[in-house]
């Protein structure tokens, strides 16, 4: 009942009612960059030769899975007013970790447990710290994530690159591939339908647009804000694990260089370009399946156009500002709708 | 009076010597000249990280030698972060421990420039290795990277045979790193030399072998008929050769990249067919060849920033079919004797 009556009232605060195509009369963020995106996509398929086969279009959807499922994670902690800058390097360090163990005759399935642990551990303490000792997620994030890629590089791995031995499962789940479409693209798509199942349709879910949108007011009327914040620590944790195992599982190899890369501004990017607030309390998996169809088709016809990468940044940074602009004409920022905490 | 004390000690020294000369016929100089000018001395290493092949095998060597002269050998590890190479720099110029000799791997062309400038002025030598920057260091140790790639290409060239597509892709790595501006401007001197030859796709990886696998996918989709690869750098080259595999188009495209041959990133993944051709660099011999100029340098006197010496690794494009038991150094034997010590 508790759950019912939760979801009605989101339904109706948060105008998250439709489910499908964003609503077209109302121009949003989302919209606008789903807009780009079908623009992009239609003027990839008439100029570009090769565009529009079955081919590319799962090289697209591969080419931002690992980056989707990252975003995903993002997601769920941005939306409860987060945000975790350690997903990379738990991300990196975890399967480099365990890898590192195989590769030294740790027995498999001690291996996973240790990580699994480590990865958890990392989760919870994120949670914790931003949770009960109240410091900002922004900092907490960083420092845990710094420390977790400081500690596995100097303390329990030897080289940058760790690679997967011969034969182990994680080597032949890169090889899986179901009517030719790699095994990513599933797990992505499954992972998605998952995060919506949960931010929709289960109470904890739908506590936290509650949780995201007005923390006071949501433990005010009873919802356990804490404990579930520190969950959605975990459950990015554990995503960034599974993103992580997938690139290994590709590469046959994981290079913690990674966390050095743009890959974390990426995840961010993805989530927030398809319309995720940063301040919390707005978005859903859709948003994030929109940002990552943009990021898709624009680097992939970039990169058909042979575009060198300093051009394919100036680019892409135009167009996310473009973005935004836009937004920000059509959904002008006054008092009532920005909030306290906005980042 | 410094003159003058100079003068009095050598011609002291060569009394000194004169009368002692006949008594130790049989003694060799060299050995205690090659002491007094050595020991004590301070060589530092500031790769561009810690964490792979060349860096970890080039800081074995050199230790290995500083402490046999009676030095003391360092390296920092920034990580891939030009910010802290800077500071690593800074810091040791600085110190009351400045290095006498600076072994430095620049990231660009430019970054470190000025902080070398100071360096030598302090009265550090700076050796340059395996990346070039605009800035006369006492020695380059390191690649001919214009060379490489045109040692690249003619194994591509190779690698098709006369009756291929003749279509080439490039992996670059970026649009800033000398060993990727120079490397792509060798591999283009060897193709206008075959016309024939054309390059289909030179999209860039940044060095990241996931976004490598991503651009080689995509081309390996625009062009199927590709019959060779060049990806700029066995780090990343991962990427490029499981795009390859995703197409089934294993033993079809002929990989070829370069690396520090190291055995399990270069001489492993030609045994078993990942690589086509690998242009390695011998990387004892060039961790030999700085240890030869930084025994020179310490012994010659003269100051920081006389002298400007290149010094080439000699590269091979190594083949399965030219491929030695000798071919490739072992990390893992190198940690593993570092450990045992």
């Amino acid at each position: 009942m508790a759950a019912r009556q939760g979801l009605s009232i989101g339904a109706k605060d948060i105008a998250m009612n439709a489910i499908g195509w964003p609503n077209w009369r109302r121009l949003n963020q989302e919209g606008i960059v789903f807009a780009i995106a079908i623009l992009l996509f239609a003027a990839a398929t008439v100029g570009l030769p090769g565009f529009l086969t079955a081919d590319n279009l799962v090289a697209i959807v591969r080419s931002v899975s690992v980056l989707g499922i990252l975003a995903l994670g993002m997601a769920v902690v941005i939306i409860g007013r987060g945000i975790d800058l350690s997903a990379v390097a738990i991300m990196a360090m975890s399967v480099a970790w365990y890898l590192q163990l195989l590769n030294t005759d740790t027995s498999d399935g001690l291996a996973f447990a240790y990580v699994l642990a480590g990865v958890l551990a990392i989760g919870l303490l994120n949670g914790f710290l931003v949770a009960y000792a109240d410091v900002p997620a922004i900092f907490v994030t960083l420092a845990t994530g710094s420390f977790v890629f400081g500690y596995v590089r100097s303390q329990l791995i030897t080289q940058d690159a760790v690679p997967v031995p011969q034969g182990h499962w994680v080597e032949l789940l890169g090889g899986l591939r179901f009517l030719d479409i790699p095994v990513e693209v599933f797990v992505f798509a499954g992972l998605a339908f998952l995060v919506f199942l949960f931010l929709r349709y289960t109470k904890w879910g739908r506590f936290i647009y509650f949780a995201g949108d007005n923390p006071v007011a949501a433990r005010n009327i009873g919802i356990p804000v804490r404990p579930m914040l520190v969950l959605r620590y975990v459950l990015s944790a554990a995503m960034a694990l599974i993103a992580g195992l997938l690139t290994a599982a590709s590469l046959h190899s994981i290079n913690t260089r990674v966390v050095n890369s743009t890959l974390l501004y990426d995840i961010v990017l993805v989530a927030v370009i398809g319309g995720i607030g940063l301040s919390g309390g707005r978005g859903g998996v859709r948003n994030v399946l929109v940002g990552a169809a943009l990021i898709g088709i624009l680097l992939n016809a970039m990169t058909i156009i042979d575009i060198p990468l300093l051009y394919q940044n100036l680019i892409k940074a135009a167009i996310l500002l473009g973005a935004i602009i836009v937004d920000g004409i059509i959904n002008p920022r006054d008092e009532q709708t920005a909030q306290q905490g906005d980042i | 009076m410094k003159l003058i004390r100079t003068l009095m000690a050598a011609a002291t020294a060569l009394a000194v010597s004169a009368f002692v000369a006949p008594t130790f016929a049989a003694d060799d100089p060299g050995p205690a000249a090659y002491a007094k000018s050595l020991n004590g001395k301070r060589v530092m290493l500031v790769p561009l990280a810690m964490g792979f092949d060349l860096a970890q095998g080039w800081a074995h060597y050199l230790k290995k030698e500083v402490e046999a002269w009676g030095g003391t050998f360092e390296t920092r590890d920034p990580n891939w972060v030009v910010d802290a190479g800077a500071q690593a720099i800074t810091d040791a110029i600085a110190s009351d421990t400045r290095p006498d000799v600076l072994i430095i791997h620049a990231p660009d062309l430019n970054s470190y420039s000025k902080l070398m400038k100071k360096a030598q002025a302090a009265g550090t030598y700076v050796l340059l290795v395996d990346n070039p920057a605009n800035f006369p260091a006492d020695a380059f140790v390191g690649s001919d990277w214009d060379k490489l790639g045109q040692l690249e290409a003619e194994a591509a060239v190779k690698g098709c045979g006369e009756n291929s597509s003749k279509k080439i892709g490039l992996v670059q790595g970026d649009q800033a790193n000398s060993s990727s501006l120079y490397q792509y401007a060798g591999i283009m001197k060897v193709l206008e030399k075959h016309p024939d030859f054309q390059v289909v796709a030179k999209p860039d990886s940044n060095w990241d072998a996931t976004t490598s696998r991503n651009v080689t996918t995509t081309m390996l989709q625009q062009h199927p008929d590709i019959c060779s690869i060049i990806d700029f750098w066995d780090g990343d080259a991962t990427g490029a050769s499981a795009a390859i595999r995703d197409a089934k188009l294993e033993g079809k495209v002929f990989l070829v990249t370069t690396g520090g041959g190291e055995k399990t990133a270069d001489c492993d993944k030609l045994v078993d067919g990942t690589y086509g051709a690998v242009v390695m660099t011998d990387l004892a011999r060039q961790s030999g060849d700085m240890n030869a100029i930084i025994k020179f340098l310490l012994q010659s006197g003269q100051p920081a920033g006389t002298s400007h010496t290149y010094i080439y690794t000699l590269e091979k494009a190594t083949t399965k079919a030219d491929l030695k038991p000798d071919s490739c150094w072992d990390l893992k034997a190198l940690q593993a004797e570092a450990a045992a010590k």
